[in-house]
């Protein structure tokens, strides 16, 4: 046997989880609340302790760690046009697994500015124009970010030609530079500065947070929780050389605050005579939905889906639904504690997946013009992808997870949502997505084997 | 001397696609930077692709006889947008039926249209036309 140890420090549980690489299975997990107010490891040594209950004692030979205590890898970023470099910086820092916080188009303004100084991120990711395209208004917001102050680092990822411009306008500044988001108009170019948010994270944002503590446990790799994520979901989806993957897939993390949705999937048209419109997608995708959350953003959930529909499919009132959902926002570590709170979560829980899917998946338009019916797709067609992951309390604690993940599948009454047709839905019941993300830098096999052994399919 | 940056492509639900493709390289061969937009291009992304590259014209193309309504209000867009001055053309088969093109020409030039081209010009005169436009010397 040959023991490893993953923790991932979230915002409020640090959970700890023992894998045997050697016969590779789970070996156990445990969690605690995290400490990072006062010292990281009296969490991470309460949840050992636990897990030590279920395990026994066990001789870790390495240990890895991913985080996202104490408010995560918080960005601001800023580009010129917000369907373009704007909207590329914010693709670049949500693949890093970064928690973007704003995102600014445009000349920085005033006020801006002012909010850029009260959020202080952890890292800020200025972008803007082509290279050889548009250099006045990077160099605008370069000025305005050396006016504002601060010691948080920047990654510059903008028109190359005022790279160097930039960097002296922010003399004194730590200032990371990148190849450009978008090179050349309509390309999309994110892996180089998602390595520098990473590497930035590693050697600033870890010691910033009061992590180092922890480090000397840690044998290496530390990542923002999301990125971990998203390594595990891709080894799922591509497999090793020695196992198959699953093929295309969609996960879907709700949470209490914010909900996330991950593809790894080309998401190219069906037809190849449609139209594809906006930026090119990565293959690998995360967002982020900040208002859409199980308990500090559940109002976020009625605004976008309606409290009509929510408490339809709930089975209530919607005045009930309503005060279920003021108790709820009130008391955000509440549970559900009979069968209407339960049914409410499970309605909350089901428009939650259904708002968050349809955003993150790709539409098409049918435009009728003197040549006939044209197709337009912008996004990632997801119609084809038939594995469904899902993680996050409400689904986890339901015998009903099925249904609450079919609310993200296609709908005949809004076919131009590019959202998968037929699924089958897995469940992460034991919460190791991440935990195997971190193990995947170095045992991918072993952590394939368990995310297949361990994500059961629903089968209602 | 640096390389000046164009846009071109085909506006509104419009999906002729090989003429802009001729166009393409045509400018391309003639030294321009260009970036193609392809078919079906709205104003907004004629405009956000002008932001972004710091284009020194954009040049539309209608073939389908809907170019006068298309082009409608672009000039005033690029004004909002911040693209002063920016160069505009029009060309391909801009309007419907047979029309004097002076007066096709003038209605555009009230719309914003530095410059507008009837059907069949062969590339190598807007490509003189820009050169003048955008003082390059040969």
């Amino acid at each position: 046997m040959k023991p490893v140890l993953l923790i991932d420090f979230g915002s409020t549980y640090t959970k700890v989880t023992a894998v045997d690489v050697d016969a590779p299975r789970l070996l156990g997990t445990a969690n605690s609340y995290t400490t990072v107010q006062t010292d990281i490891n009296n969490g991470l040594a309460d949840a050992l302790s636990r897990l030590e209950a279920r395990t026994g004692k066990l001789d870790y030979s390495e240990r890895y760690a991913c985080s996202s205590a104490a408010g995560g890898l918080r960005m601001l970023a800023s580009g010129l046009v917000p369907e373009l470099t704007a909207e590329a910086a914010k693709t670049a820092s949500l693949g890093a697994g970064a928690k973007v916080l704003k995102t600014y188009a445009f000349k920085l303004t005033e006020d801006d500015a002012e909010e850029i100084k009260a959020l202080s991120p952890d890292i800020f990711l200025l972008v803007g124009g082509t290279d050889g395209g548009n250099s006045d208004c990077i160099t605008h917001n370069a000025r305005v970010l050396k006016e504002i102050g601060g010691s948080w680092p920047i990654i510059l990822a903008g028109n190359r030609n005022a790279a160097r411009e930039c960097e002296r306008i922010l003399e004194g500044r730590e200032v990371h530079i990148c190849e450009n988001v978008m090179p050349k108009f309509g390309t999309l170019n994110i892996e180089p500065t998602q390595r520098e948010i990473r590497e930035v994270f590693l050697n600033n944002i870890v010691k910033a947070k009061g992590l180092t503590k922890a480090s000397e446990l840690i044998s290496g790799i530390m990542m923002p929780t999301p990125s971990a994520v998203m390594a595990a979901m891709k080894l799922l989806a591509e497999g090793t050389k020695a196992q198959k993957g699953m093929g295309d897939l969609i996960a879907v993390d709700v949470g209490g605050a914010t909900t996330d949705v991950y593809s790894v999937a080309e998401g190219l048209p069906d037809d190849p005579r449609t139209a594809l419109r906006g930026l090119p997608e990565p293959y690998i995708k995360r967002t982020v939905e900040g208002d859409i959350g199980m308990r500090y953003s559940i109002r976020g959930i009625i605004e976008a889906a309606g409290l009509e529909r929510v408490a339809e499919t709930a089975g209530l009132a919607p005045e009930r639904l309503s005060r279920i959902v003021d108790t709820f926002a009130e008391n955000t570590d509440m549970l559900p504690c009979d069968d209407e709170t339960q049914r409410a979560d499970e309605a909350l829980a089901s428009w939650a997946v259904r708002v968050a899917v349809t955003r993150h998946a790709g539409r098409l338009e049918e435009i009728f013009g003197l040549g006939g019916l044209k197709l337009v797709q912008t996004g990632k067609n997801l119609v084809n992808v038939d594995k469904f992951i899902v993680t996050g309390g409400s689904l986890i604690h339901t015998e009903h997870t099925r249904d609450i993940a079919s609310y993200g599948f296609y709908d005949e009454e809004e076919p131009e949502s590019l959202k998968p047709k037929q699924c089958d839905v897995l469940v992460d019941r034991s919460y190791i997505i991440a935990a195997m993300g971190l193990l995947s830098k170095n045992y991918p096999d072993a952590a394939l084997t368990i995310l297949k052994e361990e994500l059961k399919t629903e089968t209602r | 001397m640096e390389k000046k940056t164009i846009v071109i492509g085909v506006i509104g639900a419009d999906v002729h696609a090989v003429g802009n493709q001729i166009l393409y390289h045509a400018f391309s061969d003639a030294g321009f930077n260009v970036v193609n937009l392809g078919v079906m291009v709205s104003q907004e992304e004629f405009i956000n692709a002008a932001i972004e590259t710091n284009a020194d014209a954009i040049l539309v193309s209608s073939l389908y006889g809907q170019g006068e309504l298309d082009c409608r209000g672009l000039r005033e867009k690029c004004d909002e947008a911040g693209l002063d001055h920016i160069l505009l053309y029009v060309g391909g088969n801009i309007v419907i039926g047979k029309q004097p093109f002076e007066e096709v020409e003038q209605r555009f030039r009230a719309m914003g249209f530095d410059r507008s081209y009837p059907p069949g010009t062969p590339p190598e005169v807007d490509i003189a036309d820009l050169k003048k436009d955008l003082h390059i010397e040969d």
